[in-house]
């Protein structure tokens, strides 16, 4: 009996320890890496500047598309336009923007004084549709291929880094 | 015949009743899905943007017929299991749901144990 007390509290001991090691060592920055690899299903987003709706088929057109959801507002994304204007002349890749909650005024002078690196402009005024793409804060970007599988996933502004993973993932055509 | 009509009167409106009655609470979505970029929150108890678009989603979905396990479904599917305060049974999460039970059972057999033994020495 006196054994089986005793295992018991060494066996609870070494749970506690691999419950402590596990919590210690893991990510705790939440992040939606888990739709790598997940297909992208009902796409809508109105045009920024016409009625046109842009939907799947508009995608699938193109052989890597970076989905760049933006809005002047966002000190952040003043940093990764530079890296979105070099994407932007790939041959392999074009890139929709998603102008998020933003004000359409500010938006335009946004581009105007930085430049315009998307091949389609869209918009999402209430971020409702945004929540279809997992988005919870901007900026985030996404790449897709032609079957609109999720390639990479980044959240925050595009760096040195990310603008050379992307380069090098749609050579690979 | 009139009491045909009065039972077929009576049997539709108790039907429209009963359906209204399983109207989904908003407010228990709301409390049931955590807020991404707030400390500890559920969307209920956020004014974040975050939670403020998530509310509107949901009333959208709801708009839509959805129930309100389809609602969870879609929005773990877009930001997985950890928006949701009571996560589904899965092997991520099944020590979680299962160890308290085996604690449970591993204290009762160690009590019974002690029980026999202790009733041996008298």
């Amino acid at each position: 009996m006196q054994k089986i007390i005793r295992y018991s509290i060494v066996l609870l001991f070494i749970f506690i320890l691999l419950v402590f090691y596990n919590s210690l060592n893991r990510e705790t920055n939440y992040s939606t890496d888990h739709l790598i690899g997940n297909k992208l299903a009902n796409v809508n987003l109105k045009g920024f500047n016409d009625k046109k709706v842009y939907t799947s088929e508009d995608l699938r057109e193109n052989n890597y598309t970076l989905i760049n959801f933006w809005a002047s507002w966002c000190a952040p994304c003043r940093v990764e336009h530079p890296h979105l204007m070099q994407l932007s002349k790939e041959k392999n890749l074009k890139i929709l923007g998603v102008n998020f909650k933003d004000k359409k005024i500010n938006a335009l002078k946004f581009l105007n004084d930085l430049g315009n690196p998307y091949y389609y402009l869209t918009t999402d005024s209430n971020g409702k549709q945004s929540v279809t793409f997992g988005i919870y804060g901007i900026p985030e970007s996404i790449l897709i291929n032609s079957e609109l599988i999720v390639i990479k996933k980044f959240i925050g502004p595009l760096n040195e880094q990310d603008l050379n993973d992307i380069k090098e993932t749609i050579k690979s055509l | 015949m009139k009491l045909k009509i009065f039972f077929i009167i009576f049997f539709l409106h108790l039907n429209f009743n009963l359906h209204s009655d399983e109207k989904i609470d908003e407010s228990i979505i709301h409390k049931n899905l955590r807020c991404l970029v707030c400390q500890g929150q559920s969307i209920a108890d956020s004014n974040s943007d975050f939670a403020m678009t998530l509310k509107m989603v949901v009333e959208d979905l709801i708009e839509q017929g959805k129930t309100e396990e389809e609602i969870y479904n879609f929005l773990s599917e877009k930001y997985g299991d950890w928006i949701l305060y009571n996560p589904k049974f899965n092997s991520g999460n099944f020590l979680l749901w299962v160890l308290p039970y085996l604690a449970l059972i591993a204290g009762g057999i160690i009590i019974v144990l002690l029980i026999r033994k202790s009733s041996k020495k008298v």
